[in-house]
């Protein structure tokens, strides 16, 4: 928490669990000025029938959830409020997520929603209200690198809670008002200065799916948030076909399926069979065995530069294409971006760093998925990262 | 310097004389007012003065004041009971786009039984044209349901007149004059209504009581069954110490009303003028239309309204944008958009409603610190840049 000073007003993102409780109680024990902010991200009035069975509870942006924050807000004493984002969390995260399946990738939403709601708009409402800076309840380590200049997002100290995956789209700016004060602690830690200073969330259990699809559900989500939006949901049928090109079945929609799949492909092959690949424009599914679902390259678009302002010769670094995916060595090479123009490439491009880069690994991984994030770390340090192609 | 409240049209502080007339009747005068005894005899003396108070303020008689939990259940009690006593097979509701939700939503309830609703268009100053509500009309209307005045721009509708339109068609009417009674002079007989809500909270009265004035002779179906309290129109032990808080708020309206309303009138017009005067881009809603002396609403284009209000806020400063919804967060106004202001300007509009209690001197605060915080939003705002980069 080097960045952190006394004189500063923080906002606190509070989603009324205990890890961004913790953050606003601890803050505020030191003495900081805190103001917590809780997100409106998700109208659960809509898609009602995705309700289902999941308690209330435990669905997006839940009436309990805001009530929890607003008693830990009361409990310590500081002010707090509510924001409505319904509108930027649809276009940035809903949005996109509905689309990329549907284009054959498997998006992450929370890396979305962090570069495109919580450290960009919620934290221009931060500075709006008064707060030079926003505090979360991520498990990661922001500091500044003063030989380089740069600010560096480092693994949690905490490695089975990190979350740095899901943050490598955050900015220079973005990260030098950022305090991530659970970087430092284990969950148990938090746990245990939760109950301390007596947070009435101090038991509250984990949350784990995606927060707009507590039932885990995609496939059921996107056909009901098309629906609602009028479009036909069942365009995305077509064909299974092995890598050798013999249809051997037909699917429902190319947005219930990942690569490195098994369940949900109702073939009837003596082998178990994985997607490898999906082509949306054919809408096709391709499948194989588990050996065809290991490559050793990928490339990686709209890369985030982090610990480095770009990147011009390959340099080695451990890289991470899911969350829960142990970082593999790899090669992380430059790859000039074709200019729009064609011909005219006379040092114009040089000006602008290549935000693509191609990912050699040591050894082969498994699924490689695209609209998964590849993350570069070195040692604990976060390179860059960006979206797999 | 004390925060600075400017949120009466949401809910205001009781009058202490409201609280010191219900003090005795939440422990030494605790009886039930249905009962023989000289305790409840004692209970229902204080009911039925506070009823002729009500009756007083909005000039009906004391036999026509019905109580309820408040305005919510009076609008509730006037549309569902007129809509569902009514026996005809079909049947079609009269209200406009700018009700509060208490009415709106009651008219989407009554839609999903079958009902058919009519939502009138308001013109861009928040005003319904009589006309159109004529022409809404048809044979099976059986009621029109329009309010007194709005909560968000303080606009006061046609009232009068829309009354003659029901009377010639032979229409029941009911307004929510949950934001005029106390602050503008009501009187049934010249409004030409029917049923007419009201709530204590909004007239320095306590929360949880309200009333809804119901013409004799109208014949409504209740919302509850029990016992025969009210004329068999509301069942339920009377709640005495609300309704003595209610009537002596009632009885205070109507001795202040002429003084609060011209002093609220001029602080009104003061901060407007000098709100627009200096905030580049601020514009008055509603502002040409005959309006509640205490309400103004203002556009501050490119800030998001829910940001100025939590900024102002925290700098000592309540007033509202939008309507909130379960959560806290605020939702867009129906309100603004009936008005025709396009979404980003409808996010970026505050109301500012006085009362009783606000003194120049908290106008001059708001004067001095609303500029100020638009200003520093505007800076940090992305879609502000283009604007004066244009120009």
């Amino acid at each position: 928490m080097s960045n952190a000073t006394s004189t500063d007003t923080i906002v606190v993102a509070m989603s009324g669990g205990v890890d961004s409780s913790t953050v606003a109680g601890l803050l505020h024990r030191q003495g900081a000025r805190i103001i917590g902010l809780t997100m409106q991200l998700w109208n659960q009035r809509r898609l009602p029938e995705l309700a289902g069975d999941a308690p209330v509870a435990h669905r997006c942006c839940s009436l309990d959830d805001v009530y929890d924050a607003r008693r830990v807000a009361e409990h310590c004493g500081f002010p707090y409020y509510v924001v409505n984002f319904e509108r930027q969390f649809e276009a940035a995260v809903v949005r996109p997520f509905v689309e990329n399946y549907l284009a054959g990738r498997t998006p992450i939403p929370c890396a979305q929603c962090n570069t495109a709601v919580k450290f960009d708009e919620l934290l221009v409402t931060a500075r709006q209200i008064g707060a030079e800076r926003l505090a979360t309840g991520h498990y990661a380590r922001v500091s500044r690198n003063d030989a380089t200049c740069r600010w560096e997002l480092w693994r949690a100290r905490d490695a089975a809670k990190d979350q740095s995956y899901f943050l490598f789209g955050l900015t220079q700016e973005q990260l030098a008002r950022t305090l991530f004060p659970l970087g430092e602690l284990t969950k148990a830690e938090v746990r245990e200065t939760a109950r301390e200073l007596r947070l009435p969330v101090a038991e509250k259990p984990e949350s784990q799916e995606i927060c707009f699809v507590p039932s885990g559900d995609y496939a059921q989500f996107i056909s009901a948030y098309l629906e609602e939006q009028g479009s036909a949901a069942g365009e995305t049928s077509g064909e299974i076909l092995t890598t050798e090109g013999e249809v051997v079945g037909a699917h429902a929609g190319v947005h219930q399926f990942t690569v490195g799949q098994r369940r949900g492909l109702g073939l009837s092959t003596g082998q178990p069979k994985y997607v490898v690949r999906i082509e949306p424009e054919s809408r096709r599914l391709v499948v194989g065995d588990d050996c065809e679902l290991f490559r050793d390259t990928c490339e990686v678009d709209e890369v985030n530069w982090i610990s480095v302002e770009r990147l011009d010769a390959p340099v080695r670094a451990e890289v991470k294409i899911r969350h829960r995916h142990e970082p593999a060595p790899a090669w992380v090479e430059p790859v000039p971006e074709r200019p729009a123009t064609g011909e005219e490439n006379d040092g114009m491009s040089a000006a602008l760093p290549s935000r693509r880069v191609r990912l050699r690994f040591d050894a082969p991984q498994r699924a490689i998925t695209p609209g998964q994030a590849a993350v570069f770390y070195q040692g604990e340090s976060v390179l860059g990262g960006g979206w797999i192609r | 310097m004390k925060p600075v409240y400017l949120d009466y049209n949401s809910t205001t502080p009781m009058a202490p004389e409201a609280l010191e007339a219900m003090l005795p009747y939440f422990a030494q005068e605790a009886g039930n007012a249905s009962s023989i005894h000289s305790f409840g005899q004692r209970a229902r003396g204080a009911v039925e003065r506070a009823r002729e108070a009500v009756a007083t303020l909005v000039g009906a008689r004391p036999a026509e004041i019905v109580f309820t939990s408040g305005g919510t259940e009076s609008d509730n009690l006037a549309i569902f009971g007129i809509v569902t006593h009514s026996p005809a097979p079909r049947k079609h509701v009269i209200t406009t786009q700018i009700e509060h939700h208490a009415v709106l939503n009651s008219c989407q309830a009554l839609e999903r039984d079958g009902v058919e609703v009519t939502y009138v268009p308001v013109s861009t100053e928040g005003v319904v044209d009589p006309a159109d509500v004529r022409r809404a009309l048809r044979p099976e209307t059986v009621l029109i349901t329009v309010m007194h005045a709005n909560n968000e721009l303080g606009t006061v509708q046609p009232i009068a007149e829309i009354g003659r339109i029901a009377a010639e068609a032979n229409v029941y009417f009911h307004t929510d004059a949950v934001q005029t009674a106390g602050k503008l002079p009501i009187a049934v007989e010249e409004l030409g209504v029917d049923l007419l809500s009201l709530s204590a909270h909004k007239l320095r009265g306590p929360k949880g009581v309200g009333a809804l004035y119901v013409r004799k002779g109208t014949r409504l179906r209740p919302l509850f069954f029990g016992g025969h309290h009210e004329r068999d129109r509301r069942p339920g032990t009377e709640n005495v110490t609300g309704i003595v808080g209610l009537g002596r708020a009632a009885e205070l309206a109507a001795a202040n009303l002429a003084t609060d309303g011209n002093r609220a009138a001029a602080l009104r017009d003061r901060l407007e003028r000098e709100l627009v005067a200096r905030v580049p881009y601020a514009r008055v809603n509603g502002g040409q239309a005959p309006r509640t002396p205490n309400t103004t609403n203002i556009t501050f284009p490119f800030v998001e309204g829910e940001a100025l209000v939590i900024a102002l806020d925290l700098k000592g400063l309540a007033c509202s944008t939008g309507a909130a919804c379960s959560a806290g967060a605020v939702e867009p106004s129906h309100v603004l958009t009936a008005i025709g202001l396009p979404p980003e300007d409808a996010r970026a509009s505050l109301r500012f409603s006085l009362g009783h209690e606000t003194t120049g001197e908290e106008i001059n605060y708001a004067i001095s610190v609303v500029p100020g915080v638009v200003e520093h939003l505007r800076e940090l705002s992305p879609v502000y840049q283009k604007p004066a980069a244009a120009k």
